[in-house]
């Protein structure tokens, strides 16, 4: 049970395994692993860097259009060309702290395949200068800590970190670092907080935005696993065949997490910008099918903070732009299906109670408002709810996340797509992202709110409650079924 | 300025760049890159906010300063404390969806916040109540239960924290970490269940502690001294200055019903911020100490009695009638304002004619030195970029608040700071170099840092330390004092005058702690000066003449200063010895000799607010008036004249010191020239001086001058002193550190209710070095001798204290290291003994 | 209740060395304190703060932000059951109810014999294996109710101590660096552009070199 294999990806034809490569290899997560099995040979990708030299390097990341796969999807080239000339040093702090509800990937990454992540910080940090990467790992991963560090001590013996690498004038010290638990830890300046042995509290962009002002206010680059997990590949192929793969705007491929009611969740590498969610819900080599005697009900495309979609949105394919303007976004690659089993309130209560649970507690709406909505939302579900309480839930998400909510169109109800991103009123998006679920699931499923709203009048109240006690005209507006 | 919910005023900005940018519709004229939240409050907009504190750091976590900001791409929330102001920035305060957010940040504040104001001490005067009021949705949906602490607890022996009420705003955390340097209240845990407390059993133990509940927003923190005292619309409240120490921090004064029950900082730019040490703040609890003097006594054999005025004067004058001028002598003054140490000097020296007169009690620098130097302001020493030489007491211990501008200057503002000192201190660890010193041996060490002659660097710091120095060239900044009682004034003197002979251009800061000290010396409480730092001996005969006939008479020649006095009284030929507001046997740091002094003299006239040591040994005892308790002016340690108000009523028949030696003088048969008014004083002394010249009653009453006038003159000649020869060590092997701790037995503090079980231990601290070959741990009991004394003490193993070196802390309850020391030496010599 | 033994406080000297300011290895040394206690004790919070040279309010300020941090005694096994969206949809909540039931406690306590904590937690990133659980940080995938009690049996019999270490012990393997490997760790305002930029600017333009790490 422990360690159980995640079945390895199945490739679609004539798309290479650019990052999973060594997922389901024996030994693959060691130095002679790495170099000897997957789809291209480990530690050749640095050589050949550092025969470019790192401006020409930095150029060729630039040029593949490597996007950020930590859920922004923002060009990594053009990430690391926000360091201000001339300001050193210039630090590199991987993002390892994966706990989007809903994602996979990058542990996956870390425990199979750690020489690749760290060929990956060699290239970057040689590209951009940088001659510290501190490489945060999320607390909760022991097994990924344990391989990660294996394997840089295998690569610093080897003299493939540390001093004069490969006998030439780059030296760089990749640091394991690892986390406590705080899923806010994820977002870039509070992984930079945390590293410094603070608070994980995100720090307000501007005026610090971690390029100019990142890890002790210096330069640094913040970047995701799977993001770096590409370069060796790219280094060993070229631009073209990078730029081959997926789409013009999303080129390569990406890991996807599909979980929840289908036949075979798993993490897929699916080349970016193509595939739609219908073919990885139904395609015997990704989900194969839903589950078997059931209804898909609504799925989140891009992880716990992604608004929901619905059965009418299974043919968006999975680019970036799209799903933005269809109202949420891909974010992490975390794609979970729910039948017509689940109900939306109890599932929007649990997303809610995480975004409750992981509030740092800076910002005062998300503070206040992510538990007030937890303690609504479990009170309709403990069918002790006011007809009014949809309508403060929504007003309590105003306050964190003002205006027009994204949300997926609804054709049933005439309803148009809300393009993502959502307003804020907190420094970071997890006071917005608690806004997502319940959104999504009030606009949709209203009916099974107002539901357990009207249960609820049944049962004995307290006498605080009676003078809220909704009025018939109040409980008619909300529903057909309200008169039991 | 209209009347808003947070009592912070904007910061004082210079508008050197400006930018338009407009506000509501209407363009205003800004200063480039300043804080919009600034900006806006300046011009007339105030915007609500809880975290945002002009004075620290923005973090933009309370989310109430919101507003739409667009620079060109549109409408966007941001939170103006933390947003710089750019050329054409369009804002808007009060859109529909500002206001939204702001009732949406109220509602959220008051969730959880218990509606308890009617017993809350900070109900009426609070921030989260009136912006409810004038920001909030005037409703909340909330009707779940709200969180619960434990309430209220006590975090330190001052203030106590009602986590219930706390909203979060990390004002209290922000200002422990940046502004004191004590981060030991920190938010802890995480999103709703955050909260501030400290670690277990490690108290909020920060001599500024009451500064956070200034501060807080609601009433989470809550002092011991105002808990349930009064209600905000039941204080009066007054301006005025702080005289707890030198540096003149400007304060409320909140009365009701004729008690002082609260002082607040006031934000003086040049001086204090809004900030107070909590000795400051709570030393008010003196005024009203059970032991107060609050009538005259006259000695009837052992005892004192209580005599009226008329007597207790008549004995007085009587005494002094009886003695001639020379041996009479007046010790201290430095507690008094500006008006009553000129009515002093007045009376002694032209009245009664000594010159024996001297407001500082051997733990200060010469008149002559004070007069000598180049001076420096406030400022001026915390410039941006600035270096300092600093070489005087522990800051942190004896001027609380120039720590925290010098700690504020070098954390913020890019300053350099090179300390001498005979030991670590408070400074320390904010210094860029810090220097030990053994004591007697400053002088080698400065003129190896300004002659150059170190800068081959075979001891690093000392080359750093040189370098900056000869960087900083005219621009460098010097804070002199005393950072040892145990050595005489003449190797600080020395070091000054060389600095002042090898830097052209550096300017002093002279760190005297007194509160008035510096008032009392240019007003003429110093042996050889008249007012307005006029020699008695050094040629100024036009003015020593204009004083002659504006006083009738002034002193021959130059009379004893302190331990001249109490040598003569020791020996039997001071007749009459006048104790003004000092207590010798406390604060002289030779306890032999302020003995023998007090004991020596025939007659001893204490003018006090306490029956200190000193007083109770006294023959005459005039109660005077204390902080509060009268009008008047002071003088902070870089000659910032301000104002002191008068808000209560001094207790019993106790009067202000002027007044006292208004009528002294007149049973002397002379006049002081005063009728009703402490202001009258204070224009002859204005009229009479050029030193004042530019500080009368009309100036000082200007709006403009709201942080007083600083007085300028030019220094006095002041000749190169030699450092003292200090032969090497003999058979005693250490050499004696004595310094200050802010709290001690002083006779103020010590009767604080909240502060006085807050002196520490007297401990020996020794270098663990040499600690090792007698075999000393900490808490061992050892006997320390010198040539002069002896006494017990408890060690202490401190590696701030270099090796060679031992430390004692002045006036504390055990174990006085003046039985240790002579005033005639330049170093105490110690020899350290197990048991 | 203790402070950090001598060889913990020879391997957390080695650990600061890593960073630039010693602060930033305070949650490592926090996992090394609950390493050798099984929960971060008071003392050793103490100790941390005198290591890294910050106050131990601030430690415990930082410490107690992240949940793995157990200020006071924990089981032998602290059980995580994830109950977020994915193991909900696949069962994870009934899974935590099954635990109560099996243990014989409520979620956040301890069983009497000190060996379990029973924790509901959020997504521990094994969304595909739902309903999944950790014990101690170890993965244990697609519980079913009858896998949870049978686990459970192995963990009190100490069948599975090899796979599953004491509470407190996180990553069996460490990264070994010892000060003489490090090539460049120092504190930021010490460093300059590394060698291989200034290399490469000097050969595009020979004058603008400045400098550059040993």
């Amino acid at each position: 049970m422990i360690g159980a294999t995640t079945p390895a990806p199945t490739l679609i034809d004539g798309v290479p395994a650019v990052v999973s490569s060594r997922f389901g290899v024996e030994g693959g997560h060691t130095i002679d692993g790495y170099r000897s099995t997957g789809s291209y040979k480990g530690y050749e990708a640095i050589r050949k860097a550092l025969d470019m030299g790192p401006s020409a390097v930095a150029a060729t990341v630039k040029d593949a259009t490597v996007l950020g796969r930590g859920g922004a999807g923002f060009p990594a080239g053009i990430k690391w060309g926000f360091t201000p000339a001339g300001v050193w040093p210039r630090y590199i702090v991987v993002n390892g702290d994966e706990s989007e509800p809903g994602t996979y990937k990058d542990r996956v990454l870390m425990e199979r395949d750690p020489h690749q992540i760290i060929e990956g910080c060699l290239i970057a940090a040689y590209a951009i200068g940088a001659a510290q990467v501190f490489l945060y790992v999320r607390g909760e991963m022991a097994h990924a800590q344990e391989r990660i560090a294996a394997a840089l001590n295998e690569a610093y013996a080897a003299g493939l970190v540390g001093r004069n690498i490969l006998g030439t004038n780059f030296s760089v010290d990749i640091v394991l670092h690892w986390g406590a638990g705080a899923y806010i830890v994820g977002e870039e300046t509070a992984l930079i907080e945390s590293l410094e042995g603070n608070r994980g509290m995100p720090r307000l962009k501007p005026p610090f935005f971690p390029a100019a002002k990142g890890l002790y206010l210096k330069p640094t680059v913040v970047n995701n696993i799977e993001t770096l997990s590409n370069l060796p590949w790219l280094f060993n192929n070229s631009v073209d065949a990078y730029r081959a793969i997926g789409t013009d705007a999303s080129p390569g491929t990406r890991l996807v997490a599909v979980s929840g009611h289908v036949n075979n969740p798993g993490v897929f590498e699916i080349p970016q910008g193509t595939t739609t969610f219908r073919e990885l819900f139904e395609s015997p080599i990704y989900g194969n099918g839903i589950r078997t005697g059931h209804q898909l009900k609504m799925f989140i495309p891009g992880g716990g903070s992604a608004p929901w979609f619905f059965p009418e949105h299974v043919d968006l394919p999975l680019e970036g732009r799209v799903i933005g303007g269809e109202g949420s976004m891909l974010g992490s690659g975390a794609i979970v299906v729910m039948d017509e089993t689940t109900d939306a309130v109890r599932a929007a209560l649990r997303l809610a109670r995480f975004f409750a649970r992981e509030s740092c507690g800076k910002c005062t709406p998300c503070r206040e408002g992510t538990t007030w909505q937890e303690k609504i939302l479990q009170r309709i579900l403990d069918g002790h709810g006011r007809p009014s309480d949809i309508d403060l839930l929504l007003d309590v998400g105003d306050n964190i996340s003002p205006g027009p909510y994204p949300v997926a169109s609804d054709a049933a109800k005439g309803l148009d797509a809300i393009p993502y991103p959502p307003k804020q009123t907190t420094i970071c998006p997890l006071g917005p992202s608690s806004v997502a679920p319940i959104t999504s699931a009030i606009r949709r499923f209203r009916d099974e709110f107002d539901a357990k709203i009207v249960k609820r009048n049944l049962i004995p109240v307290s006498v605080e409650s009676f003078e809220d006690a909704p009025t018939l005209a109040e409980s008619t507006d909300h529903g057909a079924d309200t008169h039991v | 300025m209209e009347q808003t919910p947070m009592s912070e005023k904007p910061l004082p900005t210079v508008v050197t760049e400006p930018v338009n940018i407009t506000v509501d519709g209407e363009e205003i004229t800004v200063q480039n890159g300043e804080l919009l939240i600034e900006a806006c409050h300046r011009n007339g907009t105030y915007i609500p906010r809880f975290c945002y504190h002009p004075r620290m750091n923005p973090v933009g976590m309370c989310r109430m300063c919101l507003v739409e900001i667009d620079t060109g791409r549109g409408p966007a929330l941001q939170p103006s404390c933390m947003i710089e102001v750019t050329p054409g920035m369009v804002v808007d305060t009060k859109s529909d969806l500002v206001s939204k957010v702001q009732d949406g940040v109220i509602e959220y504040l008051l969730a959880n916040h218990p509606l308890d104001c009617p017993v809350c001490d900070k109900g009426g005067e609070c921030p989260l109540q009136d912006q409810a009021y004038s920001h909030g949705p005037g409703e909340s949906r909330w009707v779940e239960e709200k969180r619960h602490y434990a309430k209220p607890i006590p975090i330190s022996e001052t203030v106590y924290l009602d986590r219930e009420r706390c909203i979060l705003c990390d004002r209290c955390t922000r200002f422990a970490k940046e502004v004191a340097g004590d981060p030991l209240i920190h938010f802890i845990d995480r999103g709703a269940n955050t909260q501030v407390n400290t670690f277990p059993d490690e108290p909020f133990a920060s001599y500024f502690s009451g500064n956070t509940v200034q501060i807080c927003p609601v009433g989470a923190l809550t002092a011991k001294p105002y808990r349930f005292k009064a209600r905000p619309w039941d204080l009066q409240t007054v301006e005025s200055t702080c005289t707890g120490c030198s540096v003149g921090c400007r304060i409320e004064i909140d009365s009701s019903r004729n008690h002082v029950l609260r002082y607040n900082g006031v934000d003086s730019d040049p001086v204090n911020w809004s900030w107070l040490c909590d000795k400051g703040r709570f030393g008010f609890e003196s005024l009203e100490a059970a032991d107060r003097l609050r009538e005259p006594l006259v000695r009837s054999g052992e005892t004192l009695e209580p005599a009226s005025w008329a007597a207790a004067l008549a004995t007085a004058a009587e005494a002094i009638n009886a003695a001639s001028p020379g041996s009479i002598g007046v010790i201290g003054g430095s507690r008094l304002t500006n008006e009553s140490a000129y009515a002093w000097a007045k009376l002694a020296k032209g009245v009664i004619g000594t010159d024996n007169v001297d407001a500082q009690l051997g733990d200060g620098l010469p008149a002559d030195v004070v007069f000598g130097l180049p001076q420096a302001t406030i400022d001026e020493v915390c410039k941006p970029g600035g270096t300092i030489l600093y070489l005087g007491p522990d800051p942190k211990e004896e001027l609380p608040v120039l720590y925290l501008r010098l700690k504020h200057a070098v954390d913020e503002d890019g300053a350099r700071i090179i300390e001498l000192a005979p030991a670590g201190t408070g400074l320390t660890r904010h210094s860029a170099v810090s220097l030990n010193y053994r004591p007697g041996e400053l002088g080698q060490l400065v003129d190896s840092l300004v002659s150059g002659s170190n800068s081959t660097g075979e001891n690093a710091a000392l080359s750093t330390a040189a370098k900056l120095i000869a960087a900083a060239g005219d621009s460098l900044t010097v804070v002199i004092g005393r950072a040892n009682l145990a050595e005489n004034a003449q190797s600080v003197v020395a070091a000054a005058t060389a600095i002042r002979d090898a830097v052209p251009g550096v300017k002093f800061l002279v760190a005297l702690r007194r509160g008035n000290v510096r008032g009392a010396l240019e007003a003429g409480l110093a042996p050889g000066y008249l007012p307005g730092r006029v020699s008695l001996t050094g040629g100024q005969d036009d003015q020593v003449a204009a004083f002659k006939s504006l006083w009738g008479n002034v002193p021959a020649k130059q009379g004893l200063d302190t331990k001249g006095i109490l040598w003569a009284a020791a020996e039997g030929k001071l007749d009459v010895l006048i104790l003004l507001g000092a207590d010798p046997l406390s604060d002289f740091p030779d306890r032999s000799l302020a003995r023998r002094g007090v004991a020596g003299a025939r007659t001893v006239i204490a003018i006090d607010r306490f029956p200190t040591a000193s007083v109770v040994q006294a023959d005459v005892v005039l109660p005077a008036a204390g902080h509060s308790e009268e009008q008047g002016t002071t003088t902070n340690l870089e000659g910032r004249v301000t104002v002191l108000n008068q808000k209560v009523t001094p207790p019993g028949t106790a009067r202000p010191d002027w007044m006292i030696a208004a009528e002294l003088a007149w049973k002397l048969g002379g006049d002081l020239g005063v009728d009703t008014e402490s202001s009258e004083l204070w224009a002859e002394l204005v009229a009479s001086t050029e030193t004042f010249a530019g500080a009368g009653v009309d100036a000082l009453a200007d709006t403009a001058n709201a942080d007083g006038i600083v007085i300028t003159a030019e220094p006095r000649p002041l000749a190169t002193v030699e450092a003292p020869h200090v032969s090497p060590t003999s058979a005693y092997s250490l050499r004696l550190v004595v310094n200050r701790k802010l709290y001690d037995a002083g006779a103020s503090i010590s009767r604080c209710d909240s502060s006085s079980a807050l002196a520490p231990a007297q401990a020996l601290r020794l270098s663990p070095a040499d600690a090792s070959p007698l075999g000393l741990k900490d808490l061992d009991r050892v006997s320390v001798t010198s040539p002069n004394g002896s006494l017990s003490a408890r060690v202490a193993l401190d590696s701030s204290v270099p090796k060679g070196t031992a430390v004692l802390v002045h006036n504390l309850a055990e174990a006085d290291p003046g039985a240790l020391v002579a005033s005639d030496d330049a170093v105490c010599e110690i020899r350290v003994e197990v048991g | 209740m203790s402070r950090l033994t001598p060889e913990n406080v020879e391997l957390a000297k080695q650990i600061i060395r890593r960073y630039p300011r010693p602060k930033s290895a305070l949650i490592p040394l926090c996992h090394l304190a609950q390493e050798q206690d099984g929960h971060l004790a008071d003392d050793a919070m103490v100790h941390i703060g005198e290591l890294v040279g910050v106050t131990s309010a601030e430690v415990l300020g930082t410490a107690s932000f992240y949940e793995m941090f157990k200020r006071h005694e924990v089981g032998k096994y602290c059980v995580n059951i994830c109950t977020n969206i994915s193991c909900q949809l696949m069962g994870g909540e009934e899974l935590l109810e099954h635990a109560e039931q099996t243990l014989g406690i409520r979620s956040g306590s301890t069983t009497n014999d000190g060996l379990f904590t029973l924790e509901d937690v959020e997504c521990i990133a094994a969304c595909t294996e739902a309903p999944a659980l950790q014990v101690n940080y170890r993965y244990f995938h697609r519980i079913s109710n009858d896998d949870f009690d049978q686990m459970i049996d192995e963990l009190r019999s100490g069948r599975l101590d090899d796979v599953v270490p004491p509470h407190g012990v996180l990553a069996k393997v460490r990264q070994d660096l010892a000060e003489e490997q490090i090539a460049n760790i120092t504190p930021p305002e010490t460093q300059v552009m590394p060698r291989w930029i200034a290399d490469e600017a000097a050969k595009n333009d020979p004058a603008a070199s400045e400098g550059g790490q040993a």
